[in-house]
C-alpha cells in the first residue's frame, strides 16, 4: 500500500509540472545579460554587474528608471519597456535575495 | 558525434518498446527509467557560429543540459563585426575581436568545424561537404548576410580586394584598415552606403567617425565622402552632432535624393559615377547591398525580398518546419540586423526550441536591442529598443527605446563611450565565453 501511494504521489508531481520548461523570469533576466554580464557578471567596470545586486534594487531603479526619476543615459529607455511583474520577476532573477 | 548516436540508439530503443516489439528486459527497464526526462530531449543542430547561433547553442544546453546541441561553423575563430570600425580607427588590434569556440564547448556544445552542402527538410538531416550526415529534430540557421553584385555597372565580387567592403569582419577588416593607414596626405576616403536593409544600420556611420579619428592623427588635411544609397540613417542626428563637434568639415554625407546615388566605379582608377558627379577616391569602401546569407538561399528559405519570412514568436520559418532562422537573415519585424539582436532572437528561438521538444505550448517573451556607435574613443551615442509579441508579429514596446539625448554634455558621451566598450565585453562573453 504505502509503494502503491509514493507512485501516485509521483504521478501526481509529474501532472503538476509547469506548462513552461523555460522560466519566464529567466527569460526576461537574460535580456540584461548582454550588458551586465551572462548571469550578470559583468567584468567591463563601467557596467553594473546585477548579479551582486539586491532583487529589491533592481525592482526599485527600474521603476525609478521607467517613470524618470532616476535619470541614466540608456536605461530610461530600456525600463520603458517592461511592466512591473515582468520587472519583478527579471530582478527575482537575476538579483540577490533576501536583502 | 558519439553523443548524438548513442541519444539516437536510445530514441529507436523507445520507438522499438513503444511498438510493442520484443526488446530484451535489461534494455526496456534501462529505457523506461529515461522515460521520466525523455520528453523534452532530442538533437538540435544549429548552423552559423555569429552571434545568433552561437547563442542559441549556449543557451539551448542552458535551458534543457540534456538535449544535444551540435554548432556547425566552418571557422575556427570568429571575428566580430561589431568593434571591427574600432580595428579600422587603430584603437584595438584583430586580436581583441577575434573569438574561439572553446567556451562553448565547456558548455557542453559540439561544435563542428565543418561546411555545409545541403539540408533535407523532410528527411532532418543536414549534408556537410565531406560527406558527412548530421541528423536533427530542430534545426536554428543563422547564416548572416550576403552582397548583391552587379547592381553597379564595374562591380563584381571581385573588387572586394581592390576596394573592401569590410562589411563581415577578418581579412577584409585588415585591409581597409592598411588602406587607410597608407592613403597619401591630403586624400579622399569614399564610402558607399549600402541601401536598406543592411547588417547593422548604424555602422557605416560608425566607421566614418572611426576613419576621421584615424585622419585626425596621422593624415589630417584629408577627407571622407559618404555616398549613400539611402536617404537617412540611423541615429542620423546624433551622429551629424559628434561629427562636427570632433573632426569639423572633414566628414561630408550625401543623400542619394542629393548626389549620392551610384551607378558605376571604374575599380582600376578609383573613380566612382554618381549623381554627384565623379568623385576621384584614394580609398574606396565600397559596401554593397544586402542579402540573406547564402546557405538561407540555398535551403529555399529566403522569400522574394531576399531574407527569411518566420514566425516572429518562436522563429520557425515560415517555409520548412522545424527549421528556425534568427539574426540577420531573419526578417524579424522592426528589429535592426544587429549583434544585439540576433543574440536576443537567439534566445527566445532557444526557449522556444525546448518547449517544442518537451511538447509545451510557445513562450512569448521580449526582444530587447542596443547598438552603441563610438564616435571618438571617448564619445560615443547608442539606440535601444524593446519589443512585444502580438500576433507572432514583432512590434516595438510603446514608449520604450530611442536615442541618445541630444546636446549632452561630453560628459555623459564619454559615459556611453565607456558603456559602449562594457557591452562589447558582455555580449562577447554571453556569446562566446
Amino acid at each position: 500500500m504505502i509503494k502503491r501511494k509514493l507512485i501516485v504521489a509521483g504521478l501526481l508531481t509529474i501532472a503538476a509540472l509547469p506548462a513552461s520548461a523555460v522560466d519566464r523570469g529567466e527569460l526576461l533576466a537574460n535580456s540584461c545579460f548582454s550588458c551586465h554580464g551572462y548571469d550578470g557578471k559583468a567584468t567591463g567596470g563601467a557596467i553594473p554587474p546585477l548579479g551582486e545586486y539586491p532583487a529589491s534594487l533592481i525592482v526599485s531603479q527600474m521603476k525609478a528608471y521607467r517613470d524618470g526619476t532616476r535619470n541614466g543615459t540608456i536605461m530610461n529607455r530600456h525600463a520603458r519597456g517592461y511592466t512591473d511583474e515582468e520587472i519583478e520577476l527579471l530582478a527575482k532573477y537575476i538579483g540577490k535575495q533576501g536583502i | 558525434m558519439s553523443q548524438n548516436k548513442h541519444s539516437v540508439s536510445r530514441r529507436n530503443l523507445l520507438r522499438l518498446s513503444a511498438a510493442g516489439l520484443a526488446v530484451p528486459s535489461a534494455l526496456l527497464s534501462a529505457a523506461c527509467s529515461r522515460e521520466m526526462t525523455r520528453k523534452g530531449e532530442g538533437e538540435v543542430v544549429v548552423i552559423g557560429g555569429g552571434f545568433g547561433g552561437a547563442a542559441a547553442a549556449k543557451y539551448l544546453k542552458r535551458y534543457n543540459p540534456k538535449i544535444n546541441v551540435t554548432l556547425i561553423e566552418p571557422k575556427k575563430a570568429y571575428v566580430t563585426c561589431p568593434a571591427s570600425n574600432w580595428v579600422i580607427g587603430g584603437l584595438v588590434e584583430m586580436e581583441e575581436i577575434t573569438h574561439t569556440y572553446d567556451g562553448l564547448k565547456k558548455h557542453g556544445v559540439n561544435v563542428m568545424h565543418e561546411v555545409v552542402s545541403s539540408v533535407d527538410p523532410q528527411k532532418r538531416v543536414v549534408t556537410l561537404s565531406d560527406g558527412q550526415k548530421v541528423n536533427y529534430d530542430r534545426l536554428i540557421v543563422s547564416p548572416g548576410i550576403d552582397f548583391k553584385w552587379g547592381v553597379h555597372e564595374g562591380v563584381d565580387e571581385d573588387v572586394a580586394n581592390i576596394i573592401p567592403h569590410a562589411w563581415k569582419a577578418g581579412d577584409q577588416t585588415r585591409l581597409l584598415r592598411d588602406q587607410l593607414r597608407s592613403m597619401r596626405q591630403g586624400g579622399t576616403f569614399v564610402m558607399v552606403a549600402p541601401p536598406n536593409p543592411f547588417r547593422c544600420p548604424p555602422g557605416p556611420y560608425e566607421r566614418a567617425g572611426m576613419v576621421a579619428h584615424y585622419l585626425s592623427k596621422h593624415n589630417p588635411t584629408a577627407n571622407i565622402l559618404i555616398l549613400d544609397q539611402k536617404n537617412k540613417f540611423s541615429k542620423q542626428a546624433l551622429f551629424m552632432e559628434g561629427w562636427r563637434n570632433n573632426y569639423g568639415q572633414m566628414i561630408e554625407w550625401v543623400a542619394a535624393m542629393d548626389g549620392g546615388t551610384v551607378f558605376g566605379i571604374d575599380v582600376a582608377n578609383k573613380i566612382i559615377d554618381a549623381d554627384y558627379g565623379e568623385v576621384k577616391a584614394d580609398v574606396i569602401n565600397y559596401i554593397p547591398a544586402q542579402k540573406a546569407g547564402v546557405l538561407a538561399d540555398q535551403m529555399g528559405l529566403t522569400d522574394e525580398s531576399g531574407f527569411c519570412p518566420v514566425n516572429q514568436q518562436t522563429f520557425e520559418s515560415k517555409v520548412h518546419h522545424n527549421i528556425h532562422v534568427i539574426g540577420d537573415a531573419a526578417m524579424a519585424g522592426p528589429m535592426p540586423k544587429s549583434g544585439h539582436s540576433a543574440v536576443s532572437q537567439a534566445k527566445i528561438c532557444a526557449a522556444n526550441v525546448v518547449q517544442s521538444l518537451a511538447e509545451l505550448d510557445p513562450i512569448s517573451a521580449k526582444n530587447a536591442n542596443t547598438c552603441y556607435s563610438l564616435i571618438t574613443p571617448d564619445y560615443a551615442i547608442s539606440v535601444a529598443a524593446v519589443y512585444d509579441v502580438k500576433d507572432k508579429q514583432i512590434v516595438p514596446v510603446e514608449g520604450a527605446g530611442g536615442v541618445s539625448r541630444m546636446n549632452a554634455s561630453l560628459q555623459e558621451y564619454r559615459m556611453e563611450a565607456n558603456y559602449t566598450r562594457g557591452w562589447y565585453k558582455s555580449i562577447t562573453d554571453e556569446v562566446w565565453g
